[in-house]
């Protein structure tokens, strides 16, 4: 079962990720990464992270790929774009083998360091009769506020940071100048 | 006993996590549209985050999980500015392609 939802899982992210990057539709690409994020909201939960899973979900693949498709459509960009031209010369061979050389030395790194780091953590609880039906979110939101609170109270800054420099960058500048 | 042999163990996942960033770097050399430069970056992140809940289950640590949910506030906000500093340069050209952008440099 669990070799199952694997399959599936790392065959939705793989057909999605590799949409992306072929599809010439620009759209076509978003679409591809929702099936890539739900593919890893899919191995969130075989691996007890159901909090993360929820708001992958509903983060990336509602808000931000609907931010995406926003964009496209509000920047009239959603023309199909021209792949078989290179804009430089030997582009795409020497990507293909930096990407497998990225690969390669990955996975080296991987199958050599297999079982090199013990386990050191206090555990993570799993759902079930003596934790109750939410016990990562529990344990996440312990962790989050009190070991990590200072980060979590950064991390509202950071936020309110995104949105006034956005509102900032894409003000048009000609209602300052005409009121002058 | 064949069963338990194809139980996914976290290199299984960590290896799918490394192909997937591969490809999101890949799609960062190769396509020239911005917004899809972005979501190959997304793909990247994934990956990483992937890594990362990998081994807080490898490790039965929950401070995996945490710091997953910090770069997803990250990106939220890398997206947001990214695609806002798109829309203030797009707005008033016609450019399709970062290559057009070349005119910056001088």
């Amino acid at each position: 079962m669990q070799f199952f939802v694997f399959v599936c899982a790392a065959l939705m992210i793989l057909l999605g990720a590799v949409g992306v990057i072929v599809r010439k539709h620009p759209v076509h690409a978003a679409l591809s990464l929702v099936l890539t994020l739900f593919g890893v909201a899919v191995s969130f939960v075989s691996q007890e992270a159901h909090f993360l899973a929820a708001v992958q979900v509903i983060v990336y693949a509602g808000a931000i790929v609907v931010l995406f498709l926003f964009v496209i459509m509000l920047l009239g960009v959603d023309r199909v774009e021209n792949l078989r031209t290179e804009p430089l010369t030997a582009q795409r061979p020497l990507a293909i083998i930096t990407c497998l050389g990225l690969v390669g030395v990955l996975v080296a790194a991987i199958v050599n360091g297999n079982g090199v780091l013990n386990e050191r953590g206090e555990g993570i609880n799993l759902p079930d009769l003596q934790n109750g039906p939410d016990a990562n979110t529990v344990q996440l939101a312990e962790s989050i506020f009190s070991r990590y609170v200072v980060a979590f109270e950064v991390t509202s800054v950071l936020l309110v940071i995104a949105v006034v420099g956005t509102v900032l960058l894409t003000r048009k500048r000609q209602v300052k100048t005409s009121v002058k | 006993m064949i069963s338990l042999s194809l139980t996914p163990t976290a290199s299984w996942y960590l290896i799918l996590a490394a192909v997937l960033f591969a490809i999101g770097t890949f799609g960062v050399l190769v396509r020239r549209n911005p917004l899809v430069m972005f979501m190959c970056i997304e793909l990247m992140l994934n990956a990483v985050n992937l890594s990362f809940v990998t081994l807080a289950r490898e490790l039965n640590d929950i401070n995996g999980q945490t710091i997953v949910f910090f770069v997803m506030v990250v990106a939220a906000a890398e997206v947001v500015v990214g695609l806002g500093i798109i829309v203030s340069i797009m707005r008033n050209r016609a450019a399709l392609t970062v290559d057009d952008l070349a005119e910056l440099k001088g």
